[in-house]
């Protein structure tokens, strides 16, 4: 399609648009909702409106898969579906513009169970309005478009608003406009309290400091933009964008499998918060992760990157049959491109041709073949093997030196003098690669050479046919999809919904955008200037739609009570890492160092013990807690065993990090409650805060609106103060009269409690387990 | 009321809106909404109508309402336990004849042995019951209420090594990431009780060759993390963060929750997120975990004769022993999945010393469950499994001899057990050859293994699915055949 082409396409949607949930969320609503169907627009669009009930209810049996299609039809490729049926001579599923000979509709129409669609059996329905859409469609000659997501973004001009003061950049344009033909106003902008809250939690996963907050916010010339660019500048910035790509990249201290031993990948852990920092241009940092070892001017810092692809799991399990192994990290390596950068399911052509998305399972293997050639085993050593190595890495891996460290590599904080060995990839085992029929490693069919699905952009011809190829294809201007997924994923790390939702596909089966021409707007400033990751967030955290407060009222929580309209801000919970650091953070006990090796904190006793291989197996059988400050550094350092993740985390909806993983759950559960009670390092830090206000023989009241503004980071009102002031004169009196009750609990923790003022302590203590216990303390609003 | 009256009064509006948001997303939401307010189907007028119930589920009339677990992790020896192969003790020795093996991969354990030498069983068999019932002298006590439970002969797996293995069955694939059957459970069919999580899972570990076990294998997956697998230990911490600190009361612990709620509900008025209800309604379910945990796992309560029944060593907590008499207690107390794992079944080597100190731990405690829950009337609407991920080689690994010998893992055949929630009693079903290696009847494979499971409470395994990335997951994925023969 080119751009003539494209452009008409996107006025022709914007109409199309106009009042319409097109929402298609990842649900069985797919498409348009029950009573709206008056409201569909006089034309309709296929990837709007068509393209999700054909991919949804048709495709598995009409669809990309050649094996597994039905009656010979096809409904995913134009020609195909318009063709004579080839089981039913003369007649035609699809006549355009005419229903009356589409046998589509009287087979989607029939009640009959021999000729109905979907079957029976497929126990699969189509609504009347769906019905109705495809009947619409037909009748208005059955118009095919190619997938929105495959279609190279380009700008879009800025839309027409009538509330021209709102805007204060292009986003918001494009979200006013949205508003306006949906008849929503939007919010007031939000406190500057709450707005630096969220600034500082978005830009860095921390809280902004009690001093940070007083000069932020009580200056007469605040300047936002000199505060995002404060945040963005802080090392914990690249910190917690580390944190979000860790998911991505399924990183772990440990091997994974049942044995599940020692691995020191940290360096490539803190490599990655070393790019973030530095400001890498995305298109680099990708190309580094995915082939830093064959560029020309390959170095240590290059080829450390390419540790991205050898993060996934590996068996120490005896006995094991080396090549199976091996297939399935290769598979993993083709899994996570697809999954963590194109934004697209490739597993699911693995064992058979896609059923969704054009795909065959040639096209997975071609990428497969891309990682194929690495120099490595299956099983490399059992465990216990490697427990009597000297270093924790299987090949292929490089030694990092001391002198390494004066170098390009200052940025590792090596601790000790042992042989510290990083996995990372290289191409020195050429194989040939085919594909493998169902999937499995002994099945070789036909031969395949490294490439790219067509479907996307065509391998350039110009490209080596190489890890380093397939970057350059990754990061092509004309690749639909490697800035499209990567803006919606920081989109929704700061709105808790991406434009798309479905961030993990973009495929046919995938949610559509809700601002398709706000996410090519971004796409496309994105690649611009040059995969500027710090110059595109920036955009988004300065907008007017970024800054509004986050409360809802009862009309809006009607009309869009999932924000998808964006009417207000943001309001989800932290990550169960930005929970752990909130806690640390506030209460002064968070050890700010960047980097090393990972620590283990606080960890309820014996979990690692109970579901050990007996204790003669590997080198992770027994926790033995740090102490001193590594109990108390951020969450992305702590500890990561693959099969027994630490349970605080766990317990917030971490992944395993056995695959890559780009969207997390946001549960609200009763362990989650049960931890925030009682976890160690809440009463540890609810303790040290309470002690350090204790010590300043404030008056009572003074002191619990000092423990306020240290949790809440803004001024209690006056309801709030007078019910705490109140539990906390109950407290007081609890432990006047029981000292002993307060002694105990300030027992909690490495942390000394005082000698002096136990009962006072004890008191503000259980106040402050009040306040770390608030749904608005581990919420970002 | 107590504990109500902290239970805002908008709540059952907020959480029906968010119900019939995520209606379609799924069945689950019906157990999910049962967590989140567990009372809400009990409060009558204005509570979703009991039609919430037919959104599908049960497809059809269930026979089971739980299923207690007890996985043998690390695979037992079929031809020590429930497979009696006389042909091998005759054969002693011999080679493994290559028509039988017919191709079979080996692991890395056994591919590099010259040669592959028949062993028959250390221990002795015996009959029981009253078809004459072939149960290894190992497990005399399976042998004598071999009329109440239904042997299997004739599963059979893909994997050959245990990580992959034991996350097949447990979740319907080889490769981690899908949720567990106990979780597809809870998605399915929601909790049966106020107080307690719908999927439980306790562990223990014998004395033979062990494999670590993993939380991925009581991971909810894809699904809601509500459905995930809690890990009830034997400390005094039996889920992680019950214990309230020292110094702080029940009473102490009222006083917070309700200040805790009442901010709550303070901010809730200014932001109305839905969330936040959410969120008061998690604490107090906590609040009562914190109660009805530790008093479900107080086996001092019991009786000497159940004590007895069960053995000794019920006492000793962390015990299997311990922990087959807790199934119960949870299953009475309305738990719909609880999982055993018994750590130690991996006898490569050392075999007839291993194996029967394994057996001691499981042999009693296991039938005690079944005798146990048919005391009470429970066993007609409970499932209890006895097994592990695949079977065991019929030839020996490493150095052979009669009295000492090892057995590598073999998927192509293994034997498990099944008692009550509908299936028949007294069967023995499929049959392997007389080498003990292939089936040559009535194979079932996982996915019809799980496929009749799911029958059993009610549900098409076809039809319980869960839209994810796109696709419509299950837990048979694309295969399974319920079979029929099993049900009562």
């Amino acid at each position: 399609m080119n751009q003539k082409q494209y452009i008409l396409l996107i006025g022709l949607l914007g109409i199309l648009f106009l009042g319409l949930w097109f929402k298609a969320k990842n649900n069985e609503n797919a498409t348009v909702k029950g009573n709206q169907i008056e409201k569909l627009p006089p034309e309709i669009s296929f990837n709007f409106h068509v393209k999700p009930i054909l991919s949804d209810k048709c495709f598995a049996c009409h669809g990309p898969d050649g094996n597994k299609r039905k009656a010979g039809l096809r409904l995913d490729v134009e020609q195909d579906a318009k063709a004579e049926l080839t089981e039913n001579p003369g007649k035609y599923a699809i006549m355009p513009g005419s229903v009356e000979n589409s046998e589509l509709i009287h087979r989607i129409v029939s009640e009959d169970p021999s000729i109905m669609m979907p079957p029976p059996d497929s126990h699969l329905k189509l609504t009347s309005d769906e019905k109705e859409i495809l009947r619409k469609w037909i009748d208005q000659g059955a118009k095919y478009e190619r997938h929105w997501a495959f279609i190279t973004p380009v700008l879009s001009s800025m839309p027409e608003i009538s509330s021209r003061d709102w805007p204060l950049n292009e986003i918001d344009y494009f979200v006013l406009n949205k508003m306006e033909e949906i008849g929503l106003n939007p919010s007031n902008e939000a406190s500057p309290e709450k707005l630096l809250r969220r600034l500082s939690l978005d830009l860095t996963g921390l809280p902004p400091t009690i001093s940070e907050v007083k000069k932020f916010t009580t200056s007469e010339t605040l300047n936002y933009d000199e505060i995002v660019d404060y945040y963005l500048s802080k090392p914990a910035y690249g910190e917690k964008m580390a944190r979000d790509w860790m998911d991505v990249s399924r990183y772990a201290d440990s091997h994974g499998y049942q044995d599940d031993s020692y691995r020191t990948m940290w360096p490539w852990r803190d490599w990655v918060i070393h790019a973030f920092n530095e400001n890498m241009p995305f298109d680099q940092f990708l190309t580094w992760q995915l082939a830093g070892d064959l560029l020309p001017d390959t170095d240590k810092e290059k080829i450390l990157a390419t540790g991205f692809n050898r993060n996934h799991p590996i068996t120490q399990e005896g006995g094991v049959i080396d090549e199976e192994y091996r297939s399935t990290y290769v598979s993993d390596r083709t899994n996570t491109l697809g999954k963590g950068i194109l934004g697209l399911t490739f597993e699911c052509a693995k064992c058979h041709d896609h059923k969704y998305d054009p795909f065959s399972q040639k096209d997975y293997f071609q990428v497969y073949a891309f990682f194929n050639n690495v120099n490595e085993k299956g099983l490399q050593m059992d465990a216990v093997q490697a427990k009597n190595r000297k270093y924790y890495a299987d090949a292929p891996f490089i030694s990092i030196e001391d002198e390494d460290l004066d170098g390009i590599l200052s940025f590792i904080k090596k601790t000790d003098t042992t042989d510290l060995k990083v996995m990372v990839m290289n191409d020195s085992a050429r194989r040939k690669a085919f594909v493998l029929a169902r999937g499995n490693y002994d099945a070789p069919a036909e031969e395949v050479t490294a490439s790219t699905p067509e479907a996307i952009l065509e391998f350039p011809e110009e490209y080596p046919r190489n890890r380093l190829g397939l970057a350059k294809w990754l990061t092509d201007p004309n690749n639909p999809l490697t800035a499209r997924v990567y803006v919606n994923r920081l989109w929704a790390s700061l709105f808790g919904l991406g434009i798309v939702e479905t961030i993990e596909d973009f495929g046919s089966q995938g949610a559509l955008p809700s601002h398709p021409e706000l996410l090519n707007w971004l796409s496309v400033e994105f690649m611009e200037s040059g995969w500027d990751i710090k110059h595109i967030l920036k955009i988004m955290v300065s907008s007017a739609t970024y800054r509004q407060s986050s409360s809802s009222n009862p009309a809006l929580k009607e009309i869009d009570p999932e924000n998808i309209y964006l009417a207000r801000g943001p309001r989800f919970r932290l990550n169960a890492e930005e929970i752990r650091d909130y806690v640390l953070s506030t209460s002064g006990l968070l050890n700010e160092q960047v980097g090393g090796p990972s620590v283990k904190p606080y960890q309820p006793p014996g979990l690692w013990e109970e579901t050990n291989a007996g204790g003669n197996r590997g080198i992770l059988t027994t926790y033995v807690e740090d102490s001193g400050d590594k109990l108390y550094r951020r969450s992305l350092y702590t500890f990561w065993k693959r099969t027994l993740p630490p349970p605080s985390m766990a317990i917030f909806d971490a992944p395993n990090r056995d695959l890559c993983e780009v969207r997390r759950q946001k549960t609200n559960t009763p362990l989650q409650a049960l931890a925030l009670q009682n976890d160690v390092q809440v009463l540890e830090c609810a303790k040290v805060l309470s002690s350090q206000i204790s010590e300043e023989d404030l008056p009572d009241e003074e002191a619990v609106r000092s423990l306020f503004q240290h949790v809440l980071l803004r001024q209690p009102s006056d309801e709030e103060m007078d019910l705490l002031v109140g539990y906390h004169q109950e407290c007081v009196d609890k432990f006047d009269s029981n000292k002993e009750d307060a002694i105990k609990l300030l027992e909690v923790g490495n942390a000394e409690p005082g000698e002096e003022k136990q009962t006072e302590t004890a008191a503000l203590m259980m106040v402050a387990q009040v306040l770390y216990n608030l749904d608005e303390t581990i919420t970002k609003e | 009321m107590g504990e109500d009256k902290h239970i805002n009064k908008d709540d059952f509006k907020v959480n029906r809106r968010h119900f019939f948001s995520k209606l379609s997303a799924g069945i689950g939401t019906l157990a999910l909404g049962s967590l989140m307010i567990p009372d809400l189907f009990k409060k009558g007028s204005g509570g979703l109508s009991q039609s919430g119930y037919t959104l599908g589920l049960p497809h059809f009339a269930p026979k089971a309402k739980r299923i207690i677990y007890l996985f043998q992790a690390g695979a037992p020896s079929q031809l020590e336990s429930l497979d009696y192969k006389p042909l091998l003790t005759e054969r002693m020795g011999e080679d493994l004849p290559e028509s039988i093996r017919g191709g079979q991969r080996l692991t890395g354990m056994t591919s590099n042995q010259e040669r592959f030498p028949l062993v028959g069983s250390y221990t002795g068999f015996k009959q029981y019951g009253q078809n004459g019932t072939w149960v290894s002298d190992y497990f005399p006590h399976i042998g004598k209420i071999v009329d109440e439970i239904c042997i299997v002969k004739s599963m059979h797996t893909e994997a050959i090594n245990h990580d992959p293995a034991i996350t097949f069955l447990q979740t319907g694939n080889q490769i981690s990431g899908r949720p567990s059957m106990g979780s597809w459970f809870s998605y399915g069919l929601g909790s049966e009780n106020q107080n307690l999580p719908s999927f439980v899972v306790l562990t223990s570990r014998g004395k033979g060759n062990s494999q670590g076990l993993y939380s991925k294998l009581w991971s909810s997956g894809f699904l809601d993390s509500r459905h995930q697998g809690v890990l009830l230990r034997s400390g005094k911490d039996p889920v992680l963060y019950l214990n309230d600190p020292e110094g702080v009361t029940r009473e102490d612990k009222r006083e917070m929750l309700d200040n805790i709620s009442d901010l709550n509900n303070q901010h809730y008025n200014e932001v109305l997120d839905d969330e936040i209800q959410s969120r008061i309604a998690q604490y107090e379910m906590a609040y009562r975990m914190q109660m009805s945990v530790p008093e479900v796992m107080d086996l001092k309560q019991e009786p000497e004769s159940i004590i007895k029944l069960y053995g000794a060593e019920a006492l000793i907590p962390g015990t299997y022993a311990a922990n087959a008499l807790l199934a119960r207690r949870l299953a009475e107390n309305g738990v719909r999945f609880i999982q055993l794992y018994h750590q130690g079944w991996d006898q490569h080597g050392n075999l007839p010393k291993e194996m029967s100190g394994q057996a001691m731990d499981v042999d009693q405690a296991s039938a005690a469950l079944v005798l146990d829950l048919k005391q009470r009337g429970m066993l007609e609407d409970t499932l209890v499994i006895w097994g592990g991920e695949f079977g065991r080689t019929n030839y020996c690994q490493g150095r052979f001899s009669p009295e000492n010998y090892g057995r590598d893992h073999h998927p192509r055949s293994f034997s498990i057990w099944m008692a009550g929630g509908g299936v028949k009693q007294g069967l023995s079903y499929g049959e392997t050859d007389e080498f003990g290696y292939n089936i040559i009847k009535d194979p079932v494979h996982i996915n019809d293994f799980h496929a009749t499971l799911l029958h059993l409470f009610g549900i098409d395994h076809e039809q319980l699915t869960f839209k994810y990335q796109g696709r419509r997951f299950r837990l048979t994925d694309v295969a399974g055949n319920v079979v029929n023969d099993l049900l009562a």
